[in-house]
């Protein structure tokens, strides 16, 4: 037995070709051809998931001008979402990004649209109490290091070799951009409901990274030092409990 | 048209209601005016939190809400979305709205959505198929659901009954109550060259649980004749609310959206065209 593939309903086939004619079988009231009568529907779908990416990477947008257009038309009828839920619309577009041709010269834009994909994560990620900084300053020094420290959901890291949250910051600010300093590590916590992006100083994202892994404060903190040997932990901490990126404290 | 007391929240009054925007939150939680109601889209709060979450929990706990839904693909060929419905039940549970409304259309095919609402024939097996999704839905919601009649920009040659007797036809095998479109009535009707009262004096009394209104943009077809958009991106035009006034003398006073979804205005514009239905629906009411 071979098993056919679902047919593809005649009315969907064209709907992201805007090449192929008409469905038949589709009429106008007199009875002739649909013809500009289908369009409606072809131009409904492509120009309201193109908005969808509009509102979801306002600053790619932003700095790609008229020319977003063209990528997010070219996007959206090769990727159409696999979920209604438009929010999580666009997790392809960083790779698809990567090999479309227009942004060959500016290697970056996909580290952009990364971010701004992390910023929106942030946004609709769970709500978590925070944990009370008085409960981290109140854990004896040689106890400190073996404990467990839980992340918020709604913390994000976004590492680039591209300077991508200067990048970022230059575009929304309508500065011009320019792609020359360093990479930076992009963290991102939501104190209450606005998602807010932080430069990292060197070793922050080896220590994340090591924490989400389950590691304990200890080995995550030997991780950071050996990565960047002047790596402050205790301004990171800070940091993280100022923006409510921690939600819990354990030990083994 | 403001009640003393709290306002009861397991239904929704017949009185105007906006589609909620972000944007509205303060205006809307300062003074309503004439807004008694709100609807949202469900895709929208099916994130995990955050402020939209947030925002609702805050307008559920003052206003009836409706949840209207965009993506469960009722007139599609396949199955529902077994991961989709669970999304949607999940909401139903927490936020317990007065309503729960969907389409007459598809927008999603083997996993992929469309973020539009397409088009079916009207026939026997297509009547089958979205009594069979209905039933489903309402099984798994434990309550009525109302669906909405689509704007329609072209005909099927396949079909072999009305819009009106297809609807008429599914509120008899499952219960379900409509969501009356006047503006996609009158779209469809000036597309399709149907008389717009006519199908309005052909959806059973008693079914329609809520009424819609929008704007809508005027286009042409190849051959010159007028070509309406359902766009939502402007106030309702006044032959729809001529329309409109025919429904309700036809249904009574009938819990009665404004839906302004592109180009959003501020609040007091939106506000206007509520006040707008709050005169119409108190001349019936007064009739």
């Amino acid at each position: 037995m071979t098993r056919t593939a679902p047919e593809t309903p005649p009315f969907l086939g064209p709907l992201l070709d805007p090449a192929s004619p008409e469905p038949n079988g589709l009429r106008a009231p007199d009875g002739g051809p649909a013809g500009r009568r289908y369009d409606v529907y072809r131009n409904n779908v492509t120009i309201g998931l193109m908005q969808a990416l509009k509102s979801g990477f306002p600053v790619l947008a932003q700095v790609l001008d008229d020319r977003f257009a063209d990528l997010a038309r070219a996007f959206v009828r090769t990727h159409p979402p696999d979920s209604p839920i438009l929010q999580r619309y666009g997790a392809a577009l960083p790779g698809f990004l990567e090999t479309w041709a227009p942004a060959r010269g500016a290697p970056w834009l996909a580290d952009l649209a990364r971010l701004e994909l992390a910023l929106r994560e942030s946004y609709h990620a769970a709500d978590a109490p925070p944990l009370p900084p008085e409960v981290l300053a109140n854990v004896p020094p040689d106890r400190l290091m073996t404990a467990h420290l839980q992340l918020a959901p709604s913390l994000r890291l976004v590492r680039s070799r591209w300077p991508v949250l200067s990048l970022w910051t230059d575009i929304r600010d309508g500065r011009a951009p320019t792609a020359r300093a360093p990479g930076e590590a992009v963290l991102i916590l939501r104190p209450d409901y606005d998602p807010a992006p932080h430069r990292l100083a060197p070793g922050g994202a080896t220590l994340l990274l090591a924490l989400s892994a389950g590691q304990p404060l200890g080995p995550a903190h030997a991780a950071a030092v050996a990565a960047a040997p002047q790596f402050d932990l205790s301004a990171l901490l800070t940091q993280l409990l100022t923006g409510k990126g921690l939600t819990g404290l354990t030990f083994d | 048209m403001s009640t003393a007391g709290p306002i009861p929240r397991d239904r929704l009054p017949p009185a105007p209601g906006v589609g909620f925007k972000a944007r509205h939150f303060a205006a809307i939680m300062d003074d309503p005016g004439p807004v008694e109601w709100l609807e949202i889209h469900a895709e929208n709060y099916m994130g995990d939190g955050g402020r939209p979450l947030s925002q609702l929990s805050t307008l559920a706990d003052r206003f009836p809400i409706s949840v209207h839904g965009v993506g469960l693909s009722i007139g599609g060929e396949g199955p529902l979305d077994p991961g989709h419905l669970d999304r949607l039940s999940r909401l139903m549970g927490w936020l317990a709205p007065a309503s729960f409304s969907e389409h007459l259309a598809w927008s999603t095919h083997e996993g992929a959505y469309f973020g539009d609402l397409l088009p079916l024939p009207y026939t026997q097996a297509t009547l089958d198929r979205v009594a069979a999704h209905i039933d489903v839905v309402q099984d798994r919601l434990g309550r009525r659901m109302l669906l909405e009649n689509p704007s329609s920009y072209l005909a099927f040659a396949e079909s072999d009954r009305s819009e009106t007797e297809f609807l008429t036809d599914l509120v008899a095998r499952t219960g379900c109550g409509l969501l009356l479109d006047i503006n996609n009535v009158f779209i469809s009707a000036t597309n399709l060259g149907l008389d717009p009262r006519a199908y309005i004096d052909a959806v059973p009394t008693g079914a329609v649980g809520e009424i819609h209104l929008a704007g809508h943009d005027e286009d042409h077809d190849d051959s010159g004749r007028p070509l309406l958009i359902d766009s939502h991106n402007r106030p309702v035009a006044d032959p729809v609310w001529a329309l409109y006034d025919h429904a309700l003398a036809r249904f009574g006073p009938v819990p009665t959206l404004i839906e302004w979804d592109t180009d959003v205005p501020d609040w007091p514009v939106l506000a206007a065209e509520a006040a707008r239905a709050a005169r119409a629906l108190g001349q019936q009411a007064a009739a």
